[in-house]
Formats: structure tokens, sequence, C-alpha cells
């Protein structure tokens, strides 16, 4: 019989005796899991065994010897303690942010020296405590680490001496050669700093100031130069209005004096139980700006329609008001007409604003505010802002000057004009072409156009610095230093004030204007030193009476006649509304101008409509997507190459759903070449050079000659969101009309019902615990032992009377917060606010795009598009006008909180005050709580963001880390965080309260993002305390307006949001 | 690693010994010191009885009290407010004071008090003299009410009735009572080792008259010829030794017990990672608590200026030294290190002792103002030591120890007011930290 062999083979593999198969045959696993991380290092050598023994060994070992030996720390005490400066205590010094045009009355927390924290100053009546996310971030600047730290000639860093001498001898010798001396610089906004430089020319009368702004208000400026004799801005009064009518312009997040109008405006959409009328807000603009989010109605208007479509309002207008209209030829634009029956019914309580740099559509808007009757309510020309007073014109003649070479020395007072001015280039060139002999450039590094000066003095940061403000006529504000100066560093003023030979220092130079100035205009103070301690405490100083007070601002001009018609003719002629491609030049609420570029807090803040953030894009609309053929889908999109005139940009492209037809837009502030390692990760392009002339104004849109072409390159933009509807989720936004509010005040509201066998029950009843109290529907008396233990006993505890139906009642404080969804405009000031508070890292371009975004506050952006109801597809494709709302999102502190009930560890755990408290050092990584927080506010620390090279930002240098709060725990790697509502402002205030033997006091306790918020959108408090303004407000709404996020999964926040309300007649269909 | 541990424990050993040493030592001297101390209490009470009867004899000054209570009042103010500056029989930073009342009337001595600087602007001789031999103005008293000013110079009249010598005694009455007490804490696990000690004595004669016993019994036995064959042998066994030596319950018990111990050891050693229990670094100037604090009793707060205002204690700058050292002992090598350090403009640089992780918020704000504890609550004997070392653990269990065991200070204070009355009403145990909170996670994690 023949022996036969049976074959066992495992797999056909073995059968066949594959080569692959026989390699790995020894082994059980095939590969080697790899051990060392995926960041970078996945180096060939696959690790053995004896590799992990050996790190096994080596870190145990390293493990134990650092806990073995204690480092030794020091304390190092002050050698001669100031009385009124304690270690860790925080010293608050009111002060005043200056950057260019922007503004804002400021109080600086300073611990142990150093400034840590930036809010709003309440004393002032411009800001009124509010504060933009520019001013809040600008404490970054301080200590950034790029500046320049000494002086420098030719690029090489010498002293002051050297270069005061070298400086001067020149000066005077041109001077003396009766050459031509210019200061060129931006906005000078500071009363004292205008006397400095009137002290220059006074010494070299050679000498000419040129004052442009990035963003200019030239033809306002002109307009009233023009009508009334006064190149100025007047006051707005949007508190005071009842219609506003905006064309462009976006007052509430980039025009002329944001956190002022953000302030005013916001006080007339508050609505409550004794109010129930808002102002009505009608926007006609180009791109979507945060003023058209919050816009009862918006209607997306080409650049070459404005002109054509004010001087239709001027005309319906007109026809009202029984006069002439002017022939120019007509317009479509939607809710114009609105628009005019709604301002005539308001006239005396109307405004017409608009961002135009033409002067004729400026004449234009004057001549509609006149027939309202705003001139004297809503518009106060008594009081001018100077916080726009650039001339064009001047800027043009100087670049024409220097390029001819008419000028032989030039200071660059903190101005950029080789970026920040669309003839930078030719400017450029000159400079680079030696065409000016003696060139001084001051600015806080070297950028694009004082690198090419021969001089640079480095100008001191403004929290290093005295200074004075007058952003409005009779509004005097004082800046004060908090903190020694960094580097080598001397205040621009000073520098002017060297060079003019003058001895007196700055700081002597203002009291001694505001002594002969602004100590006469009051009469409470009888000496002026007090006087002068009063206002640098207040950080202001308003007087009630100005008397015959002329600010140094105030300039006449030669008034002429305004002829309408002509006007008209002029603006028929230069308006054509066609069907060619327009650009938009727009400013970002975040980096603004770019002056602040290399601040990292800026770039991690998305933009409050696109949520892109590091960098700029090609914004199209969704037309011109389709058109052109780009999609973009979850950030993913195609580069674009735009072309305006001579000038190309390759960027991405982002479609924005209601931005006007045929355009696209491109931000300003991007493509700094100078400005620091941060800003060349944001990358972008830079689009001043894109923008076109309007006679001698800068006009921030092109219309000529702009092409947009596809490249074939995909690119993935940093965006923190990318769906945009809520996907039906009623629950979520909740949002009515004001004529429904009226009607029924829980309009808008959506309230969740579940079907049981009793029939239809609210979420919140339901529950497996006895939460009403009725020991689960029975009488009293047949409580089980258990249930009595349990229930009644917990009852007596915290006092409550029998039957209350919440379980969750808190003896001592209760911390809660509501957010009125109908103030938010989504300026972003809060995200900023509290990413500095809490010491919240700054991730990057990569980890943004890779979703590891830490911000503790979010704001969501959520537009109601026209999509059938059911049909999610089509919600998810935004419409070409959306209505928008803005949602901030943080942890909503849930009294059935989800993510305590899975953490394996109890790091997250509730306390008897209604927080949800995050315990970092226990954590240990899980991301449970993460996965199951419906509302997705819990961050990861995927990485040690702190002296991480990998995140080379303020975190990575000795410097930068200045900036950090010392009461918040530094995170590292590996653990999860969220918002704390500020527990540590609450820990503080509370102790502050029983070291006095008190209660703790309402607003006393005010968290970070609420404490910043310029539209009081935010409200924190005790729902404990009666009389407290949380507990007020929501005792009401709580029946009306307020509701929860969720409110079906029964998690019970102790966040609440009031819903969104827009005055309109009607729901749009 | 564990060689360091093993020499931990032996020091811990070497410690326990000394320390059972000095306990018993600490009895002995405690039954010596027993009859003594009442002896200098008697001093003290007679003093008193002294003074009560001076003021008749020497009443010059009007205004003035004799009256124990304002005395006892004046002494409270005295050392809050002129101490620092000021002693009645010695010149420190200002003038000696006894006899101030003799020298200068009360109305004037009031005002001086209370606004130096204006009466030495004024032109007055005698207080322009005292400024020229002083070279600086006394801060203003203004916060002081006459009566209280008066109660001041009650006290300096009566302490100057008492004389110098006699004015020290109750320093050294004070700092042996507090020596006293700490032995009289002692004296019980003294007592108890000599206990012990005694039974063991005790044992060790009965196991040694036992033996004794047997060897006679065995001889006695070895000589008797008419033993069976099988007593002779039990007579004549040997313990095997290493029969039980190899015996697998004797390896098994062994192992176990070395086991065991080196386990507990481990783990013990373990548990002490980052805890500086006893960390005692040696500081750049050696500044003796035990002088300052215990000695001289100046009051912590006097340097560590924050320790009601904020989370940090705050180490004294070197103006606060300044404020007794540029007239005390200002030749001392060491003192000389401080003008140094100020000449140079160079801060000192200590040796931080208490370390807390950075992840652990504390604040002394809360602990010392709020809640009214002592320093040595957790800082120990600071004013028995020469160098500061670290006296409690640190640890979080150590914390929440106290946390669980501490009532809560609500006296006058309306923060609590409706906590107690919640607690009240559910419990009749007094409202402990963790009655409200004080366990909780974010209460030092943030």
């Amino acid at each position: 019989m023949e022996e036969t062999k049976k074959i066992y083979w495992k797999g056909i593999e073995e059968l066949t005796n594959d080569a692959e198969f026989v390699k790995y045959a020894e082994k059980e696993f095939p590969h080697y899991l790899p051990i060392k991380d995926s960041y970078g290092d996945n180096e060939s050598a696959e690790p053995t065994r004896r590799d992990f023994l050996k790190l096994m060994g080596f870190s145990v070992a390293a493990v134990s010897l650092a806990a073995c030996e204690a480092p030794v720390k020091k304390a190092i005490p002050w050698l001669n303690k100031p009385e009124s400066v304690d270690p860790s205590i925080s010293n608050y010094y009111a002060s005043t942010f200056l950057d260019g045009s922007d503004y804002c009355s400021v109080v600086v927390k300073a611990r142990d020296g150093r400034p840590i924290f930036i809010e709003g100053n309440t004393f002032s009546n411009v800001t009124k405590g509010g504060i933009s996310a520019t001013a809040t971030a600008s404490i970054m600047s301080l200590y950034d680490i790029e500046k320049a730290k000494a002086p420098s000639k030719g690029g090489k860093e010498t002293d002051w001496a050297t270069i005061d001498k070298e400086i001067t001898d020149q000066l005077s010798q041109i001077a003396q050669a009766g050459g031509q001396i210019r200061i060129v610089s931006n906005t000078i906004m500071s009363p004292s700093t205008q006397g400095v430089i009137n002290e220059f020319i006074a010494k070299y009368p050679t000498t000419k100031h040129v004052s442009y702004d990035q963003v200019s208000a030239h033809g306002i400026l002109q307009a009233n130069a023009q009508q009334f004799g006064k190149a100025i801005i007047p006051s707005y009064h949007f508190d005071k209005a009842e219609t506003i009518v905006t064309f462009s312009a976006d007052f509430l997040g980039t025009w002329i004096s944001p956190v002022e109008y953000a302030k005013q405006f916001n006080a007339t959409r508050k609505i409550g139980k004794d109010k129930k009328t808002m102002s009505r807000l009608y926007a006609f603009e180009s791109i979507m700006s945060i003023t058209g989010a919050t816009a009862d109605y918006r209607t997306p208007i080409k650049p070459s329609q404005e002109g054509l479509a004010v001087a239709k309002l001027y005309n319906l207008i007109a026809q009202k008001a029984g006069k002439a209209t002017v022939q120019v030829s007509d317009v479509k634009v939607p809710y114009l007409e609105s628009a005019a029956d709604k301002l005539w019914s308001t006239k005396g309580k109307s405004l017409v604003v608009s961002n135009s740099n033409d002067v004729n559509v400026q004449l234009m808007v004057n001549a509609i505010n006149e027939m309202l009757e705003s001139y004297g309510s809503t518009i106060d020309t008594a009081v001018p802002s100077f916080q726009k007073r650039g001339n064009d014109a001047e800027m043009v003649a100087f670049v024409k000057e220097v390029e001819s070479g008419a000028v032989q020395a030039v200071i660059f007072l903190n101005a950029n004009p080789v970026y920040d001015y669309p003839m930078g280039n030719s400017l450029e060139a000159a400079l680079k072409g030696k065409k000016v002999q003696l060139t001084v450039g001051i600015s806080d590094r070297l950028n694009e156009t004082t690198s090419l000066c021969s001089y640079h003095a480095p100008d001191s940061h403004f929290l290093e610095s005295w200074n004075d403000a007058e952003p409005k006529k009779g509004h005097f504000s004082l800046g004060q230093p908090t903190i020694a100066r960094i580097f080598n560093t001397r205040q621009s003023q000073q520098s002017l004030l060297t060079w003019a030979g003058s001895t007196t220092d700055y700081y002597t130079f203002i009291r001694n204007f505001w002594k002969a100035n602004l100590f006469k205009l009051q009469n409470k103070e009888t000496e002026f030193e007090s006087f002068w301690n009063r206002s640098l405490h207040n950080g202001v100083f308003e007087p009630v009476d100005l008397g015959g007070y002329t600010s140094v601002f105030e300039k006449s001009a030669a008034a002429g006649a305004v002829d309408i018609n002509a006007v008209a003719a002029q603006i028929d002629s230069n308006y054509k509304a066609g069907n060619a491609m327009e650009l938009v030049i727009y400013q970002k609420v975040a980096i603004g101008t770019g002056t602040q570029a290399n601040n990292p807090y800026l770039h991690e803040t998305p933009d409050p409509i696109s949520k892109a953030c590091w960098g700029n894009y090609i914004s199209i609309p969704v037309s011109l997507a389709t058109q052109l053929g780009f999609s973009q889908k979850e950030g993913k999109t195609q580069m674009g190459k735009l072309t305006v005139g001579k000038h190309t940009v390759e960027l991405p492209v982002l479609i924005q759903p209601g931005q006007a037809k045929e355009t696209v837009a491109v931000a300003i502030g991007f493509g700094r070449k100078d400005a620091g390692k941060v800003a060349t990760e944001a990358g972008g392009a830079n689009a001043y050079p894109l923008a076109s002339m309007l006679g001698d104004a800068v006009r921030f849109a092109n219309l000529k000659d702009v092409k947009l072409e596809k490249v074939e390159e995909r690119v993935r933009l940093a965006q923190t969101q990318t769906h945009e509807t809520f996907m039906g989720r009623e629950s979520i936004i909740q949002e009515t009309i004001l004529a429904e509010y009226v009607k029924n005040p829980k309009a808008g509201r959506y309230e969740p019902m579940i079907a049981t066998y009793k029939g239809k029950e609210r979420p919140t009843d339901i529950s497996i615990w006895d939460i009403r109290g009725d020991g689960y529907g029975k009488k009293s008396g047949e409580l089980t032992d258990y249930e009595k233990t349990l229930w009644e006993n917990r009852k007596e505890a915290l006092g409550v009377s029998s039957g209350a139906a919440d379980i969750h009642v808190y003896a001592n404080h209760h911390w809660g917060m509501a957010i009125d969804l109908n103030s938010c405009t989504g300026c972003s000031a809060c995200v900023v606010a509290c990413h500095i508070e809490n010491n919240v890292p700054i991730v990057g371009k990569k980890e943004i795009i890779n979703r590891r975004e830490m911000h503790w506050i979010r704001i969501d952006r959520y537009y109601s598009s026209d999509g059938a109801p059911k049909d999610y597809d089509a919600l998810e494709i935004a419409s070409e006008n959306p209505e928008v709302v803005f949602q901030p999102m943080m942890c909503q502190h849930c009294n059935n909180a989800p993510c305590e009930t899975v953490c394996p560890v109890a790091a997250t755990t509730h306390s008897s005050e209604g927080l949800n408290q995050m315990t970092y050092n226990r954590c240990v990584g899980t991301k449970y709580c993460a996965n199951n927080c419906p509302y997705k506010v819990r961050r990861f620390n995927w990485f040690k963001y702190h002296q991480n090279n990998e995140f080379d930002y303020h975190m990575n240098n000795d410097l930068g880390r200045m900036v950090l709060n010392p009461d918040v725990t530094v995170r590292s790697r590996g653990v999860m965080e969220k918002c704390s509502l500020c527990v540590q402002r609450i820990q503080s205030g509370k102790l502050k309260a029983r070291s006095e033997q008190r209660r703790p006091v309402d607003g006393e306790i005010n968290t970070a993002c609420a404490s910043a918020c310029p539209s009081d959108a935010i409200v924190f408090g005790d729902l404990n305390d009666p009389s407290s303004r949380i507990s007020k407000l929501l005792d009401n709404e709580v029946k009306e307006r307020a509701y929860n996020v969720l409110s079906e999964i029964s998690t019970k926040p102790n966040v609440y949001y009031l819903t969104k309300v827009r005055n309109k007649d009607k729901a749009q269909a | 690693m564990s060689a360091n541990y093993n020499i931990n424990i032996l020091f811990n050993y070497t410690m326990m010994l000394r320390f059972k040493f000095s306990s018993l030592m600490a009895l002995v001297v405690w039954c010596a010191l027993a009859f003594s101390v009442p002896t200098f209490a008697q001093d003290g009470g007679g003093d008193g009885g002294a003074a009560d009867s001076a003021p008749a004899a020497a009443s010059g000054a009007a205004g003035l009290s004799a009256d124990q209570a304002i005395i006892d009042q004046g002494k409270g103010l005295f050392d809050a407010n002129c101490k620092q500056c000021h002693a009645v029989h010695e010149k420190i930073v200002g003038p000696a004071l006894a006899k101030v009342h003799e020298r200068r009337t009360v109305p004037w001595l009031i005002n001086f008090i209370k606004y130096p600087q204006r009466v030495i602007e004024s032109g007055d001789a005698y207080a322009v003299a005292l400024y020229k031999e002083y070279q600086q103005y006394m801060p203003n008293h203004d916060f002081l009410k006459d009566d209280e000013v008066k109660a001041i110079l009650s006290w300096v009249q009566a302490e100057t009735i008492k004389g110098p010598a006699t004015a020290a005694a109750p320093t050294v009455g004070g700092g042996d009572a507090v020596a006293a007490t700490g032995m009289g804490g002692s004296s019980n696990s003294g007592l108890l080792t000599a206990i012990i000690a005694g039974l063991a004595f005790l044992l060790i004669i009965t196991l040694a008259v036992l033996a004794l016993m047997a060897a006679t019994l065995s001889k006695y036995l070895k000589k008797e010829a008419n033993l069976s064959e099988e007593d002779r042998e039990l007579l004549n066994q040997r313990i095997d030794w290493a029969g039980i030596f190899k015996s697998q319950a004797f390896i098994g018990i062994t192992a176990f017990v070395f086991v065991a111990l080196v386990l507990k050891a481990t783990v013990e050693g373990l548990i002490t990672i980052g805890v500086q229990q006893g960390y005692a670094p040696t500081q750049p100037i050696p500044f003796s608590h035990k002088l300052h604090a215990g000695q001289y009793e100046i009051d912590c707060k006097y340097c560590h200026t924050g320790v009601e205002k904020g989370k940090s204690a705050n180490i004294p700058s070197a103006n606060i030294c300044m404020n007794c050292h540029n007239a005390i002992k200002t030749t001392s090598p060491i003192i000389q290190k401080i003008y140094e350090h100020i000449e140079k403009d160079e801060p000192i640089q200590w040796v931080r002792v208490h370390n807390l992780p950075d992840l652990a918020y504390f604040n002394h704000q809360q602990h010392v103002k709020v809640a009214g504890l002592d320093c040595e609550n957790c800082h120990g004997n600071i004013k028995e030591m020469e160098v500061v070392q670290q006296a409690s653990l640190l640890t979080m269990g150590w914390c929440i120890d106290c946390h669980r065991k501490t009532e809560v200070n609500t006296k006058d204070n309306a923060y609590y007011d409706n906590l107690v009355q919640l607690h009240a009403k559910s419990s009749k145990s007094p409202m402990k930290v963790e009655d409200i909170g004080g366990l909780e996670c974010a209460k030092c994690h943030y």
C-alpha cells in the first residue's frame, strides 16, 4: 500500500509556499508595531525588544532620579519692595491702547510687575468698558521676542547716543540747506504727540507731517470739509437711532470705532419684559461682514452699485420729503424701498452710514441724513471723532515727491507704507534707489519699510510708554506704562523730542500739556497734582463743559455750496452696474490692518463668518464657484490665481455664502514679509497693492481687469467649523422675529416633548430618580425608607421646600451664564480674552487643519439656508443670501453632565457650586468625556504645547511665557481641558468677599469672556443671589426667551441662551 | 535607587532611636523641671503685685492709669505698633521709652506719637533734637485714639517702675513653658517604651531562670543510673538545628517575611517620592527664626507681609530687614552680607523650603486671614527652628485630612451665615471644611 502523507496548511500562502509567506513564517506578527511617535520621527530602524527594555529601564531610572533629587528652587524677594506691589497680588492700571486708528481705553492687570491681561475701562464714555480682540491680544505684542532689541544703523545694532547724534546732525544740515523733511505716520490721536511733532516742525521748519490711514475715511473727511468747512468725522449715535442703514460700513467689526458703536448699537437691541422695541438695521454690502450678519435685512450689492444705491435711496427719501430727485441710472436693490420707508417713518431717529471713500457718495449720504434730520440727533458734528484723520491726497503727493527726489529726509513714525499703502511698491523702489538722503524708521521691529531705512529707532510698546489720546473731542485718555522697558527701546515721542533738540522727557511734556490745556476744563480739583492723579487713576478725563475748548486736531477748511445734482452726475458717471468681476478688499476683525501680524492669538482667532484662521484667501460667492468650477468641502479647496491689473496673487479659494455675485474678496493684513515667524507661518498674500485709486483717495475695491483662474492644486484651509447649518436641530438655535415676539414672548422657542404613558412630558421631567419629590407619584406616606434617606434628607440638607422640581440645588453659590444671541455680533473679543486668561495654547495652522484647535470658547456661526426643512443635503448648501446667527459655545456646565459619568478616574466632577470641574493632574487622557459631550466643547492636549520647538509660539520662549496667568495651570500633553467658567476668578472673588466678611457683590466676579464682550451679550453671576443681574434676567426669561441647547437630552446646563430676535415685518421665505 | 531607600530606612531607624532616646531624656528633664516652672510663674505674679502698688508712689504723669486692664491693653497696642522700633529700657531703632512720661507731658506725647513729622517740622526743640539724633521720622500713628496712646504710656510707666531686669523674666518663663508642654506630649510614648523594656527584662530573667533550672535538672538526672533507655535518649537529645533550617516550612516562612519586608519598604519608599518633609536647606544668610520669632517674638506678619493679603506670604525684602538692622548689630558679618546685597543692588536669593507642585493652588489669605489658622499649624514650631525646615508632609492626603477635621471659622463672617443655618438644620456636628465643598477638585486644581 502506498504510503500517504496528509498535508495540513494554514492558508493558501503556505500551500503555494509563497516567497512573502516564507519571509515572515517564523514571526508571530508580520510587521512590528511602531512604538515611536508619528510626529515626524518615524525612522526606518525598527525597535527591538531590547530597545523597549532599555527604554523602560532608562525611563524608570530617570523618573526615580528626578523624583529623588528635588530641584533646589530659589525664592527671590524684592530688594526694596514698593508699598503698592505685593507678590501674587494683581494691580490694575488704567491705560490707553493705541494702534494707528484703533483706540480703546483699557485697564491692565499687572501681576508681579508684568502685565498679563487687558480689560476694557468702564470709566470711558467712548468705549464704555468694551474691548476689541485686537486690543486684548495686544498684550502678546509686548512679549514678542522678535521685536527690535536695540537701535540700529544700516541693520547693525548700535546705541542711542550714536544714532541720535548722527540723525540730529543730518537733520540740521538738511534743514539749513532748505531740504525737505517729512514725518509719515498713521492717524495721530494723541494731542501731546501732535505737540511733539509741532515742536519738531518748529525746530526744522522745512518739515511736513504726512498722515495716512491703512483703511482711510478720506471720503467722509472730504465731504464734511466741503459741506461744513471742517474735515472731521462726526460722532455717530447708534444708540439714538431706530433705523440704521449701512452701505458696506462694518461698524460692528472694523469701521472707525467698532467697540464704541457695538456698545451703542446693542443698547438698542436689548429686549425683555419691559422693553419690546428694537432698532432695525439694513445692510447693503458686498462681502458678508459681521454687521451684515447681524442686520435684520441684508442685501448683497456689488461695489459698482454702491453709488447708485445711495443715490436711489436719496431719491426715495427726497420723494417723501417733497424735494427734487436727482438724475441717476436706476439699479435694482432689494429692501432699499423698505429701508427708505422705515427711515422716513423714524425721521429724526434714523442714521445712514457708508464706508465709501468716494466724496460724492459721502455727500449724498450727508444729504440723506440732512433730509432725515439726523444731524443733531444721531449725528453730532460738534463732537467730532479724531480716530481717522489720514489724508490720502497728502500721501499720494508724498510718494510722488519721494520718487522725484524732492524729499531729503523722511521719518516713518510707526508707519509701514511699503507694506500697507497701495503704492508701497513705488515707495519701496524709491527707498531702495536711495532717492532720500536720510531715512529714519520708528517702529517696534524692522518691518517692510523700516528695514529700508538708514536708521531704525525701535519704539516701545504702549504698555511700556506714557501717552495720551483724544479719540473724540473733549474725551481724553491717558496711557501709562505698566512694565519697565523690556528691550533697549525708546518711545517714538521721546525720539522725536531728542532729535528736535529738546531736553524735556515725554512724561513731563504730557503733564505740561495737560496742565496748560486740560486742567482748566474742570473745577473739581484745585491742585494740578490731584487732577493728574485722578485722571491717571480713571484713565480718562471727560469734562462736562468744554467751554471754548478747541482741539489741536480741529482744522477748518474752505466750505463750498454742495450741488447735489452735480454730485449725482458724478456718481452716475463713476458707477456703472455691469457683469464684470469686481474685487473687494476688506479688513478682518482679528488681524485688522496687519500691524500685529506676528501675534499668534490674532491668527488663531477664526474669522467670525468664514471660520478660517491663519492666512487669507480669495473669497467668492457660491454662484461664481459654480461658474468657475471651484469646490470646497470640509476645508479642502483649490488654489486660485487672482489677477488685478498688473498684480497677481495666488491664494486658496473659499466659497462664501452671502457674498455679492460676481465679486471676489481678499482680506488685508496678511502676507507680511518682515513681521516674524508667526506672520510667516500664517502666510497669505498682501492685498493692499490690489486696491485702486479714486481721485486721490484709496478705494478698497477694484472694478477693472479682475480675473480669477483655477490652479490645479488642492489645499486645505485652516477652518474651525466646516458644517454650515445645524441640520434641522431646532433646539440649538432658536430664533424669531420681533413682530412674533411682541405677540408671544415665547415665539421661536422650541420645546421638545417626549411621549410617555401619561402623555407628553418635558424631557427634563423624566428621570429614574424622584426628581419631583413626590415619591414617584406615590403619596408621601408611601415613601420607602431608602427613598426618604436619599431625597428627603437631601432636600432638608439644602433647605429646599418640599416638592421642588430640580434636584440640582446648591447651598452656597450656583454659577450660571446667560448668552443673548440677539446681542452677539461674533466680534471674537471673548475668544481672545479666554485664550489669554486661561493659558490656552496656540496650536498653529497645521494642527487647526488636523482639527485640534484648543479654543475653550468658540463662536459657532450658523446660516439659515433656504433649503427645504428635511432636505439635509440642501441644508448644507448655503444659499445666496443666508441669514446668520452667532452662538458662543463653551462648556455648558451641565447639572446632569454626560462627561462626568464616563470618566474612569473621576478627573471631571461636579462642584457644589454648579461647576463642572476638570482636574488635569488626575486626567489620564482616555477622551471618553469628549466623546460623550453633546456640545463638543472639550479639548484634548495632543501635544505638549509649551517649550516645544514644534509649536514655536510665545510658550516656547521665556519672554513669551511672561503672559501666562500664574493662577492657571499650564496643561501638558495627554490631558483634557475645557472652559472652567474662570474658576480662578470665582475663587479669588469669593476669597476677597470672605476676607472682608461679606457675601460677594454681583459683578465683582466675572468671567474673562463676559468682561470682554463689547455688546454685553454674556451675563455671568450667581443664580442663588436673588439680586444678581443673571437671577433677575433669568427669573423672567426662563419663561420666555431663555433655553438650554439640546434640552431634550436633559443635561440641564447652567448656561442659558436667549433667543435671537430679528426686527423684521415677516419671516423670510 | 534601592540603596537610597535602605539608607533612608536606616536613617529613619536612627532617627527613631534618637527620638526614643530624647523622649526618655525628655521624661527625665520634664520631671526635673516640673517643680521649677511654677517658680517662674510665681515670680511673674509677684511682679504684677508690685506694679499694682507702685503707682501710688510715682504718679507724676497726669492722665496715665494704673489700672491693670488698661496696662494690658497698652501692652497689646505696644506689641502691635511700637515694638518693632522701641523697647522700654533699650535703644533699638528709636529711643528707649523708660521714663518718657516724666520727660514730656502727656498731651505733647500724644501729639508727637500721632503726628511726629508735623511736630518736628513745627520746630519743637525737643522733637528736633530727637530727629537730629535718630536721623529719621517715626511714621504717623494717627490711627490710634488718644485713650489708646494713654494706655500705651500707662504700660510704659508700669514697665519703667518694674525696671529692666524683671521685664526680661516673663520671656524666659514663656519659652520654658513652651518647652515643657512639648515634652509633656512625648512623655506618653516614653512611658510605653519603659513598660515594654521592663517586660522584656522580666522575660529575659524568666528565660534565664528557666534555662538554669533545666540545666540543673538535666545534670541531676544524668547522675541517676536507673533510667530507661528511652528516658536516657530523651535526656541526651540535641536539637537538630540543621534540620529546622532546611525544613520547607522554615524556608517558606523566612522567604515570606523577607519578601513582605522588602515590599513594605518599597511601597513606603515610593510614597515618599517628592515628599520633602524635613527639608532644611542651607540659606545664603543664616537667618534664625528661633532668634527673631522665638526669642524676640517678632510677629510673623511683620516680615511676611503678604500672608493676610494674598496667595504668597512673601519672603521679606531687604528693606524690611533694614527697619531694624540699620541700627541693630550693624557690625555683624552676617548683617554685613545684607548691606552688600543692598549696595550691589542684587536681591538675596533664598532657597525655597516649601515647594508645592504647580498644579496645586494654595492661598495664604484664605488660611490665615479667613480661617484664622496659626502659622505653626502647617509650618511647625517655627519659633524653635534655627534653620527653617519643612515640618509638614504637604501631600494631598495631608491637606484633605485637615479639611476633613477642621471646623470652618464662621465667626462674624457674613459669608457663611446662610451655610451655617443650612448645616445646623441637617447635622448636629460642627460644620467642617469638607461640608462646604472643601474636598472638591477645583478648590485647589485649576
